[in-house]
């Protein structure tokens, strides 16, 4: 009984330390609507810093002084950042600010293991709270029981904040609705400035509280993440409590679930995540969100299909990608099939991402299930390479129509979390399925045949078929079905209204973008000869959502631009020089300041200016935009 | 005007490419990739290692006359981001060979990019057995003591200890996994007697270690097997320390005594678990020497484990290169088969059978000293005392 009694509060224990994390990204989103995945950034750089301050510093004085300055100076680069990065991009498509933090985290990466070196740190252990207290024979590191008692703590102190401080109201305001905040005459700049700076102490906090139990290292980050944002999701966005029961129900299940399963914590948030979302959409403890009141299309530029001169400039850019093979080396040419596999990526997520308006988080589930369904094909019904090809992403279409159809029930942040935990899901069958799949070894030797296995061979299919999947696709676009998908994302009231049924429109996109996925998929397994659950993970799906981020996310074309730009970049830097991250990071924040709208979103921004500039036909074209507005 | 342009750059470009040849004649390049972005605290050492070989390679003669290069790329830890570089490697750049590479699952990656293009790759640090068995080819060479060779060393000092109910603590991906099967299938052959009572998986990296190390304690066991390393292993660490599960109780671990490993825990490392490791301050023999002061002469740093494995990397890439005296693929391997060479641990030599290495291992004890880390009675075991008969191999090894 005992021992029942101590896992329920080393579980405490460890959602205390969870929960500390998980409030502030939960604050900073229900205000600012931001993604902010440099979270975990700021939780490292707090324990990093405290692990610097506690050194120097010795004595019970030094290491609780040391902890609460390194999460103030951490605050206050997340003001810095703040006010210099992420102001000039509230106004930015929704989720672009998830782009600038995550070239942030990037950058951060890099810069801790220059700062501090590469070696793991361990800091000392916290003054007072050295030891363990003996509970009927079992022992309880006392540290556990202070942070047990510090988690309800914070969270008491952040409810009077919010309850009984007039900044509070207006947090509480501007979490409920942030345009009427800002109409009743709030500044909103500091609002939100003071928001992320508390957001980003916490963060910080949770990291410096860290020091006594864990080593302190470069991949401290990703490793509270997403589990962060998990947490936060089930709790429900924006709400402090929720963020606190989720934690508390994680952690508990995990420390029980060991248990019966020892296997289980790999995948155990997940499930709960998925389970949860299924039943209640937006989370424990958050409520429906309000209709958006923004005007359909104000941002956008109308989208219209190429010109008879776009289109013979769009055939003589791919004219020219196909003569490669004449002059480049065998290299060139499998980085060019790599891009155009990512191209095929890259569109498959754009056409659900901006046709659809429904942004996956875990887009890579069904490019990995379309380079698996290649795997068993290939080696184990031994079935030839073109029949592979055309079977393979047949089980990302699978994938995507079972986990779309639930995945379309939600909307926003709850869908893209929703899409994320049914690829961690996969992902860890494919983990651990080992007789099967392989495990983490992966499946090998999964070559081209003779007809595709010299590298302009192979560059000519990838090519092709990325010309074909992004012509099919756009064709999609202009069509009627590409209308009401559209309608859906712009207005479901009104889509509804005109007799759409919008979630089976969605669900067919979803279908679509998930095959298409699979068939980028299924061409990756035969570039690299191999398959592994790589394919199919987090750091996949992200890099699916930077390309199309960077591209543009309001435009037609983003994905392709995005892709191609992305991948080069990633490809040459990581060739080209050890602070790959920092670079690619760097950039990254970089086109996010001077591009808000994305490459090609910008270039047709400017485009649009020289029309306007030109005065024959302009204002026909200007005037809705600017009446839109 | 444009023509005769045409023709300077034309001339300008045969001159240049004249000029690279040339120079080209001269040296041999050996490709390596590693993940160095993903696990600085092993690559940061191992690079220094291998540029000190190269250093001394080239001061020495170079190989049969001519200069060595070593071109190197990160794989971020992704095979798939390896294969890339791999590639480069071998178009591109035009390397004699491959080597390097720390995942398992990456180095199977590189290895059967390297079985399908028919290039030389000597995998210089990861552990799964597939390398050389399940999944061997011909083209691939490992340099470091297999999962198999570090269980058996292992398993030779636990099998001696009293204990009869074992639990196990392994991180939750293919190293944890084969770890514990090899370590549990040599021990129940030694030892009948042993009950498994509890065994405990969590995710690499990710480790809950409060209730996991709370499990492991509920089981009751008399000794526990670890595998978890770096960052998790701290955690482990320390939360045993302060709850007493280690109190007691012997701990089998594997990799504990490696500096990497080691060093971070300072004055909370455990007294008395039996470890494979590196005692770089102990080890008296005049190979190690002349390698530990070159070490610290040029880098003003000790070495760690990871500076071993790049330095013989290599070294033993060089010893294969100047015997052979060619880059042909065929011609390498038919070299580096049965090919002995010093190592800073003594003589090693590269298998015929498996192309595995006979490089050994340091197992000893943990010991605090002036609250740092140390090995302690540490004793090298040879490679070649810990793998399976011939026959045993060849039935695990695929024919070429």
């Amino acid at each position: 009984m005992a021992f029942y009694v101590v896992q329920f509060l080393t579980g405490l224990a460890s959602a205390a330390s969870l929960f500390l994390v998980a409030s502030g990204l939960s604050i900073i989103f229900g205000v600012t609507r931001i993604v902010n995945f440099a979270h975990g950034a700021f939780y490292m750089i707090g324990a990093y810093i405290a692990f610097t301050l506690t050194e120097r510093f010795s004595g019970a004085f030094g290491f609780w002084g040391g902890v609460v300055v390194a999460a103030l100076a951490v605050a206050l680069i997340g003001v810095l950042v703040e006010m210099v990065l992420l102001r000039r991009i509230y106004h930015a498509p929704e989720l672009f600010q998830l782009l600038g933090t995550f070239g942030l985290t990037l950058m951060v990466e890099d810069l801790v293991v220059l700062i501090w070196g590469p070696d793991d740190l361990v800091g000392r252990r916290a003054p007072g709270f050295k030891g363990a207290v003996d509970f009927f024979g079992q022992n309880i590191p006392s540290y556990d029981l202070f942070l047990i008692v510090l988690g309800p703590v914070v969270l008491g102190i952040l409810w009077l904040l919010f309850q009984r401080t007039r900044w509070g109201v207006l947090v509480r305001a501007a979490t409920q609705d942030r345009d009427m905040v800002a109409a009743l005459g709030v500044n909103q700049k500091w609002l939100f400035t003071s928001v992320f700076a508390v957001g980003v102490f916490l963060a910080a906090l949770g990291g410096a509280l860290q020091i006594p139990r864990d080593a302190v290292h470069h991949a401290m980050d990703l490793r509270i993440i997403v589990e962060v944002f998990v947490v936060v999701v089930i709790g429900g966005l924006g709400s402090i409590i929720g963020a606190f029961v989720a934690a508390v129900l994680v952690s508990e299940l995990n420390a029980f679930g060991i248990l019966i399963f020892p296997k289980i914590s790999i995948i155990l948030v997940f499930l709960v995540m998925a389970a949860v979302l299924i039943v209640r959409p937006w989370g424990l403890f958050g409520k429906p969100e309000a209709a958006a009141r923004k005007t359909p299309g104000l941002t956008v530029n109308p989208w219209r299909p190429l010109t008879s001169n776009e289109r013979l400039a769009s055939l003589a850019a791919l004219v020219i990608a196909a003569m490669l093979p004449l002059f480049a080396g065998n290299y060139a040419l499998t980085v060019g099939s790599e891009i155009a596999i990512f191209v095929i990526f890259a569109v498959s997520l754009h056409f659900l991402m901006s046709v659809g308006g429904l942004a996956s988080f875990g887009h890579a589930a069904y490019f990995g299930l379309g380079a698996y369904g290649v795997a068993f094909l290939a080696k184990m019904a031994g079935l030839p390479m073109i029949v592979c090809l055309l079977l393979g992403p047949l089980l990302g279409c699978m994938g995507a129509a079972v986990f779309g159809f639930f995945a379309v029930q939600l909307s926003g942040v709850y869908f893209a979390m929703l899409t994320l935990a049914f690829a961690q899901i996969v992902w860890s069958i494919a983990f651990q399925w080992v007789s099967v799949t392989g495990g983490d070894n992966g499946i090998l030797s999964i070559w081209p045949e003779k007809w595709a296995a010299s590298p302009s061979h192979f560059y000519w299919l990838a090519l092709g078929v990325a010309a074909l999947v992004t012509v099919a696709l756009r064709i999609m676009v202009f069509s009627p079905f590409g209308y009401a998908l559209r309608a859906t994302r712009d207005s479901v009231l009104r889509s509804e209204a005109v007799g759409i049924n919008a979630k089976r429109i969605q669900w067919t996109a979803f279908v679509i973008a998930g095959t298409t996925a699979g068939i980028g998929g299924a061409l990756f397994a035969y570039l690299k000869g191999s398959v592994f659950p790589d394919n199919l993970g987090i750091s996949l799906s992200v890099d699916a959502l930077v390309m199309v981020l960077l591209g543009g996310v309001e435009t037609v074309s983003g994905g392709v631009i995005g892709a191609i730009v992305y991948k080069a970049l990633n490809i040459w830097l990581v060739s080209q020089t050890d602070l790959s991250k920092l670079v690619l990071g760097g950039f990254i924040v970089l086109i996010v300041v001077v591009f808000p709208k994305g490459i090609v979103g910008m270039l047709e921004m400017l485009a649009q200016r020289r029309r306007k500039s030109s005065p024959p036909g302009s204002p026909l074209i200007a005037k809705p935009i600017e009446s839109a507005e | 005007m444009r023509a005769k342009n045409y023709f300077v750059g034309a001339a300008f470009a045969l001159l240049a490419g004249g000029m690279a040849h040339s120079a080209v004649a001269q040296e041999i390049k050996i490709g390596e990739i590693n993940s160095y972005s993903l696990l600085p605290a092993f690559t940061e050492p191992y690079r220094k290692g291998w540029q000190l070989a190269v250093e001394e390679i080239n001061a020495s003669g170079g190989i049969n006359g001519k200069k060595l290069v070593v071109v190197s790329k990160d794989d971020g830890g992704k095979p798939a981001d390896a294969q890339t570089a791999a590639n480069e490697l071998v178009s591109s750049e035009g390397v004699a060979m491959l080597t390097g590479t720390f995942l398992s699952n990456i180095g199977l990656a590189v290895s059967d990019f390297a079985n399908q293009k028919k290039v030389f790759f000597l995998a210089a640090e990861p552990l799964t057995d597939a390398v050389t068995w399940a999944k061997g080819n011909k083209y691939t060479f490992r340099l470091r003591p297999s999962n198999y060779m570090q269980a058996a060393m292992l398993v030779e000092a636990a099998s001696k200890l009293p204990a009869k109910r074992w639990a196990t603590i392994a991180p939750n991906y293919e190293y944890g996994q084969s770890a514990v099967a090899v370590f549990k299938k040599l021990m129940s052959e030694k030892r009948p007697d042993i009950q498994w009572v509890d065994e405990q998986w969590p995710p690499q990296g990710k480790i809950d270690a409060g209730p996991v190390v709370q499990a492991v304690a509920a089981a009751n066991p008399e000794a526990i097997l670890n595998v978890t390393f770096g960052p998790d292993l701290v955690k482990l660490v320390r939360e045993g320390n302060t709850r007493g599960v280690f109190k007691g109780r012997e701990v089998v671990s594997f990799l504990t005594g490696e500096p990497e490993y080691l060093d971070p825990l300072k004055d909370e490392t455990p007294e008395g678990w039996i470890v494979t490791g590196y005692p770089w301050y102990s080890i008296k023999t005049p190979e190690h020497d002349a390698f530990l002061k070159a070490y610290q002469a040029k880098y003003n740093d000790y070495p760690r484990l990871g500076s071993i494995v790049g330095y013989q990397t290599i070294k033993a890439a060089a010893a294969i290169l100047a015997k052979a005296g060619s880059t042909d693929t065929d011609k390498m391997i038919a070299a580096a088969e049965g090919l002995s060479m010093p190592s800073p641990f003594g003589e090693i030599t590269f298998r015929k059978i498996d192309h595995q290495s006979t490089l050994g291992a340091y197992v000893g004890k943990t010991a605090q000293k002036d609250g740092k880390g140390v090995m302690v009675d540490a004793t090298y075991k040879k490679g070649a005392d810990y793998l399976p008969s011939d026959a045993e191999v060849e039935k695990l090894r695929p024919k070429d």
